[in-house]
């Protein structure tokens, strides 16, 4: 098998490069995605029979726990990555993602509280599906401090890869969670094996909301992980070739 | 469409706007601080890399 595109991607000179130029293109793509998904949830999409209005939550909630599960996963692969190959260009993107797990676990929590409070009557149960997601954003906070508090880099990416194995443990039991406890918390209506259990003008918004999340976490993780390839390599000729103002001017995007 | 219907949200106001609002602050504040900070990197090493030339 040729794995030349595997050993270029794990060049940080390459990823830099090839990250400055996909940026722009899914920046645009999620700006109009999350447009589209949000103004067709918010007003095209009917009201819920049962719940009126306030199921139009779901558009944002949905799509911001998904990524937050989805988020540790890509974390554990880079992690994988990182401790197999030594592949700074994992440990960078690895790092990238904490924040952006974090933000989403956040929304997820406050979106699914203002939803539970005139659905269930209350902002907060301890339930497990809850508790689980509130474990995950323990996981995430305790990922960016572990990075903040080992200097040497590489020591923090090996270490930070084995949270993030370890960490992954919580995936299955948020997603799972609804059918092993009993919860407050609906089951899935969309990731299960059977087809969803919801009418297609509430699931199409849903689903392109979702793909706009997806396509704006790729935006920002690579954003991000442009950040920490760039203090990583400071001392390097490539990064110091390329910020010379002779060359920033018609790199910059 | 009828506005002041569209922004009630049959009664659930309270509920559905903080929800978007926060989501778009949350968004917009994690695209726009990566973005400071690359440019501020790459200022502080053209800045030292056109000083080691002079």
């Amino acid at each position: 098998m040729n794995l030349v595109w595997f050993h270029k991607l794990g060049s940080p000179k390459y990823f830099y490069a090839l990250a400055l130029r996909l940026t722009p293109w899914l920046g645009g793509l999620s700006f109009v995605l999350l447009a589209l998904g949000l103004y067709w949830g918010l007003v095209v999409a009917p009201p819920d029979y049962q719940q009126g209005e306030s199921y139009r939550i779901i558009f944002v909630h949905v799509p911001s726990a998904w990524m937050s599960m989805f988020t540790w996963m890509f974390m554990a692969f880079c992690g994988l990555l990182v401790l197999v190959w030594r592949m700074k260009v994992a440990a960078s993107l690895m790092r990238a993602a904490a924040p952006l797990g974090a933000s989403f676990t956040f929304l997820a929590l406050v979106t699914g509280s203002l939803w539970g409070k005139p659905m269930w009557g209350a902002y907060w149960v301890w339930d497990a599906r809850l508790t689980s997601e509130l474990i995950l954003l323990f996981l995430y906070l305790g990922f960016m401090a572990l990075q903040s508090a080992i200097e040497q880099r590489e020591a923090a990416g090996r270490a930070g890869a084995v949270l993030a194995l370890v960490g992954v443990i919580n995936i299955p039991i948020i997603h799972f969670s609804v059918e092993w406890w009993n919860t407050l918390h609906q089951g899935a209506t969309i990731t299960k094996f059977d087809s969803p259990s919801m009418p297609v003008e509430m699931l199409l918004p849903l689903l392109v909301s979702a793909a706009g999340f997806m396509a704006y976490f790729a935006t920002v993780v690579l954003k991000r992980a442009r950040c920490d390839i760039l203090e990583g390599q400071a001392a390097s000729g490539w990064v110091r070739e390329w910020a010379t103002p002779a060359a920033t001017d018609h790199r910059n995007p | 469409m009828d506005w002041q219907s569209f922004l009630a949200m049959g009664g659930y106001a309270a509920f559905v706007w903080p929800s978007y609002a926060l989501v778009l602050i949350v968004l917009i504040a994690n695209a726009v601080i990566p973005h400071r900070r690359e440019r501020a990197l790459r200022e502080r090493i053209a800045r030292r890399t056109t000083g080691n030339r002079r």
